[in-house]
């Protein structure tokens, strides 16, 4: 069987290199506010913010995907837990980022820890349908909590605060916690791939056996991976139920799930900025097609066909090859 | 960037020299479900609300009209999105939609809270008729529960035995069943909720023959109802067990179940065959507009265009001063295709309700007709809970 | 719970299972032969009744619009076999995903516009839309029982196709080694596309079959491929027995957990909190039940040999 992916993930001296596709990315994000100053201000900033919080998700699974060929079909279900940690938490009066953060980011990663170790034991196709199976469980679970909305899903009265200050209410001090923790996000993925733990965890997809007889425990390194990516899914769906004051067992199905995984590779799999571009083309590309058309989805999937034959790579590889065609002396630097 | 703008009539300002002052566009914004299977009802919405502003001359209350139509997606964190593009960037007046009960509870406080007037021209839940009654949220339909509650009194006053309920596994099919039994007193043989989206029901259908019941009550929305009407006629069940709905046999799904669902029940506050001039004209319009006969989705749409109509021919087009205009929708100043409409203290309506019967016309198109006035005049019990005056 | 209703309702399982095989025996074959991710799997499903139900409502007769349908599903499938999916072919199991989502998304908004989004019916055939006595009391339709031949005549076929035919023969190398296969003048191209577009008969006939007990709708084919996945998944990629068993083992549990998932927890505690978590456990069953086997088989029931 192939593998499930292969992409030119970077080699680890590349990667640790400041590189500027994404120190542009965040400087466009952070420049965002000040456009949005002069339109509907709240509409810009909270389509920004949504933006940047599917990023966050859509970055987790990259590292786990792209770097270590573990694609997860059920990665929604750790959005749809921290959501419903700030949901449920708010409904019983608690309100301090200082609990809910907390329990949003452990209940993941205990979900992840428990899952990891039934799922890490398959691989490939198995792995995708397994790991559904359990985003699909969570799916059902939230549906049928009835003190909390069961399917309708519940409203979050006041978004998270600290120590009793209100620091998500302004919007646009909001939009700049979303991106402190997707740059965060974002840097804690960098660091662990290009450290020692990364190396082995990208050498298991190569070559599992290889990585194995070396003396690691490839499962053990698995398993930490995805339970930090599991981890950093529930901080999105912390943020996502603060954005849209708003928990759902929706923002658990698996056609989320699947929107991640398309997010990820639209982008460019395996360079973890990618999946922030891959986020921001999927979200506005669909804010703005139906906008032209009601019947937006004739033209949105036939861009995902030709993005996969004509595109290896997603946007970022097109991107990429198109700047080779127009500066063909330059090099890679 | 996200609109489906259709400006309706513009010309007819031009050559009027003597209302130069030239008033804004009245802004409308529309949630309403366009993706995926449910998107016949979402379709039914937004076209009872054109036709309404069509027939009106492209005008609501003297103003000339800009309809923007957003698809909710049946994802609550889409329509909160979008619900906050209308609100924040096209500056709408009111907002119209949801369909469903999930999306109406997303999009409530966005659009609320910014002092725009929601209207729900379909889902009406019940803590929105409760504690958590808004004063800028009004109904055009009914409060979710009271088509069951119909089905329940029916059942009730027919002398039934024996009923054999079911409805999907979620909220509004607790709601439901709740509702059926607040009248039905009689003996439920069972109780059966199905995972949402069941496609195959022989298991259930065993059950009900085995029960030995007078009649089933179900709520099955959409292409389950579909599917399980036809699974119902083809196990040979609807000549030995009545059939009573909510939202199972009605104009959306009538196309696909056909001769399957002649003869079953419904309850419901409308039907295509009320017997007014208005109801008469907007389902001759809309079948000819749309070439499908019109659901409860269209007419409430087709309502809420009335009342928004009446509201500013009161406050002379005026929308700033929020107080008027609510008060001058509270008045529900029109004549509702229902006949009777007014509203109570939570903006809930007050009106009548019918058990309703799937028949076939003269020219082989299926829809339901009034059988039986069941409730006049009903008014939903939460309005008790809510602070409103 | 009666004895005789518990008797029904296994019946009524193995129904449903047969109905899932019917779906899920174009997916497994495709996918165990090519090694290629078909998601659109659903939506040629979807496309095979909407071709049914147009071209029944032209003839008026099932068997026309059946043989009809079938080969203009036949038509697209290699149409989209020629443009998109034999570009895929050796493209990793992800871009086939995305690839072929997309064109889940084209299919689903493409049938409201040729069709409407409004939910259409195709009628049984006459003489097959009577009841019989199962047993006192309980009928039972016939069309169900031309659904259960149906699905056992595919097995028999695809068993005999696949294993005693020359065809079956090069199919199963190719699905061990494509390369050899090739490198010995097999045209392995043609060989692929006569296998997707039997897929795709499969999908189409599934989709006309079982049209008169649906909702004939967009979408219709979503729900389905997610069963159909949990099928081939379970019984082992690639294998048409796995397939086969799993299907039926999914209808039981479904069946007999929806059936009896409240009463049994009736017994431990009391009727309405059951009334709740019963059908929450219900849906979840055939979930767990693939976790389960994959925990303790990762490559399913009947693991294909050669991979």
């Amino acid at each position: 069987m192939t593998t499930l992916v292969h992409t030119p993930a970077r080699t680890g001296l590349s990667a640790i290199r400041v590189e500027a596709v994404p120190v542009l990315i965040f400087l466009v994000l952070a420049l965002v506010p000040i456009a949005a100053a002069f339109g509907p201000e709240t509409y810009w900033l909270g389509l920004f913010t949504r933006v940047m919080v599917f990023a966050i998700a859509a970055l987790a699974l990259d590292f786990i995907c792209g770097y270590g060929g573990l694609v997860s079909f059920g990665h929604a279900a750790f959005v749809g837990i921290g959501a419903y940690a700030v949901g449920i938490l708010g409904a019983h009066g608690v309100t301090d980022l200082l609990i809910s953060l907390p329990v949003a980011l452990g209940v993941s990663a205990l979900f992840a820890f428990l899952t990891g170790t039934v799922c890490l034991r398959t691989k490939s196709v198995y792995f995708i349908m397994i790991t559904l199976a359990f985003g699909q469980m969570i799916y059902f679970v939230a549906g049928s909590l009835a003190p909390y909305g069961g399917d309708d899903g519940l409203t979050v009265r006041a978004r998270s605060t600290l120590l009793g200050l209100p620091l998500f209410a302004n919007d646009r001090v909001f939009y700049y916690i979303v991106l402190g923790s997707l740059l965060g996000s974002y840097m804690l993925c960098r660091a662990f791939v290009v450290s020692r733990f990364g190396r082995v965890f990208r050498g298991a997809r190569e070559n599992a056996t290889r990585i194995a007889t070396i003396g690691y425990d490839v499962f053990r390194y698995q398993r930490i991976a995805y339970v930090i990516a599991g981890a950093i899914g529930g901080l999105s769906g912390f943020l996502l139920a603060n954005a849209t004051e708003f928990v759902s067992p929706a923002y658990m199905s698996w056609q989320r799930s699947g929107e991640l995984i398309i997010m990820v590779l639209f982008g460019g799999i395996g360079t973890l900025h990618g999946a922030i571009v891959g986020a921001a083309a999927y979200l506005l590309l669909e804010d703005t097609l139906a906008g032209v058309t009601e019947h937006w989805k004739l033209i949105f999937g036939p861009m995902l066909v030709l993005i996969v034959l004509f595109a290896r790579g997603g946007l970022l590889g097109l991107g990429e090859s198109l700047r080779r065609k127009l500066f063909p002396g330059r090099s890679d630097p | 960037m996200s609109k489906l703008v259709m400006t309706v009539a513009a010309a007819a300002l031009v050559g009027l020299a003597g209302q130069a002052q030239a008033q804004e566009k009245l802004k409308v914004g529309i949630v309403t479900t366009l993706s995926g299977p449910p998107a016949v009802l979402g379709q039914q919405l937004r076209n009872g609300f054109q036709l309404a502003v069509k027939n009106m001359g492209g005008k609501l209350g003297g103003r000339d009209v800009e309809l923007i139509v957003q698809d909710d997606e049946l994802k609550p964190d889409v329509a909160v999105s979008k619900a906050r593009a209308l609100v924040d960037r096209d500056k709408v007046d009111f907002v119209v939609g949801p369909i469903f009960s999930n999306i109406l509870i997303a999009i409530m406080k966005p659009v609320t809270d910014t002092g725009t007037i929601l209207i729900s021209p379909n889902a009406g839940t019940s803590n929105f008729a409760g504690k958590d009654c808004n004063a800028n949220f009004f109904v055009t339909s009914y409060q979710n529960d009271q088509n069951h509650e119909v089905m329940g009194k029916y059942a009730q006053d027919a002398g039934m035995k024996k009923v054999f309920i079911m409805a999907p596994n979620y909220q509004a099919g607790k709601d439901s069943l709740a509702g059926f039994k607040r009248y039905f007193k009689g003996e439920v043989a069972d109780e059966v909720y199905v995972p949402l989206g069941q496609l195959d029901y022989s298991a259930e259908l065993s059950r009900i023959a085995a029960s030995n019941s007078d009649a089933v009550f179900v709520f099955l929305p959409g292409g389950m109802g579909v599917n399980f009407v036809k699974q119902f006629r083809q196990a040979g069940l609807a000549d030995k067990v009545k059939f009573l709905s909510a939202f199972t046999v009605d104009e959306s799904t009538l196309p696909a179940q056909q001769d399957a669902a002649l003869g079953f029940f419904g309850g419901a506050n409308w039907a295509p065959n009320l017997d007014n001039p208005q109801n008469k004209k907007f389902v001759a319009d809309y079948e000819k507009e749309y070439n499908a006969v019109p659901a409860t989705y269209a007419f409430q749409a087709y309502d809420a265009a009335l009342l928004i109509d009446s509201a500013l021919k009161a406050t002379k087009g005026n929308t700033s001063d929020k107080n008027a205009l609510r008060a001058a929708l509270k008045k529900a100043d029109f004549a509702s295709l229902r006949g009777n409409f007014k509203f109570n203290t939570n903006n809930y309506p007050i009106q009548d309700f019918y058990q309703v019967k799937v028949v076939k016309r003269a020219d082989g198109k299926f829809q339901t007709e009034i059988d039986k006035k069941v409730f006049a005049d009903y008014t939903d019990p939460h309005v008790k809970e809510c602070p409103l005056k | 719970m009666s004895t005789s209703l518990l008797i029904v309702q296994i019946l009524n399982g193995l129904q449903l299972g047969v109905l899932l095989f019917l779906i899920a025996a174009g997916l497994t074959l495709v996918f165990g032969v090519m090694d290629f991710i078909n998601l659109a799997h659903g939506v040629q499903y979807m496309l095979g009744a909407y071709l049914a139900v147009m071209f029944y409502a032209l003839t008026g007769n099932f068997l026309i619009a059946l043989v009809l349908a079938l080969a203009a599903a036949l038509v697209f499938g290699l149409l989209l076999e020629f443009t998109v999916f034999r570009h895929l072919y050796d493209r990793d199991h992800l871009e086939q995903v995305i690839a072929t989502f997309g064109i889940i998304l084209f299919l689903n908004q493409g049938v409201k516009v040729v069709w409407g989004a409004a939910p259409l019916n195709l009628p049984i055939p006459e003489i097959f839309s009577g009841t019989v006595v199962l047993m006192q009391g309980i009928l039972y339709p016939v069309w169900r029982l031309v659904i259960i031949g149906s699905g056992l005549a595919v097995g028999l076929i695809l068993y005999i196709l696949v294993s005693h035919t020359r065809v079956g023969m090069l199919v199963r190398a190719g699905a061990t080694n494509a390369r050899i296969v090739s490198a010995l003048g097999v045209d392995i191209r043609r060989l692929f596309m006569i296998v997707f577009g039997f897929g795709t008969m499969l999908a189409a006939f599934a989709g006309v079959m079982i049209a008169p007990i649906l909702s004939v709708e967009p979408g219709m084919g979503d729900s389905v491929l997610i069963l159909a996945f949990v099928v081939i998944v379970i019984g082992g990629i690639g294998s048409m027995r796995g397939a086969f068993i799993a299907a039926l083992l999914i209808g039981l549990v479904d069946t007999l957990g929806r059936s009896f998932a409240i009463d049994i927890l009736r017994l431990v505690m009391p009727p309405s909190p059951a009334r709740t978590v019963g059908p929450a456990i219900a849906s979840m069953l055939i979930y767990v039940l693939m976790a389960l086997v994959l925990y303790f088989r990762p490559a399913g029931l009947f693991p294909a040999r050669g991979r």
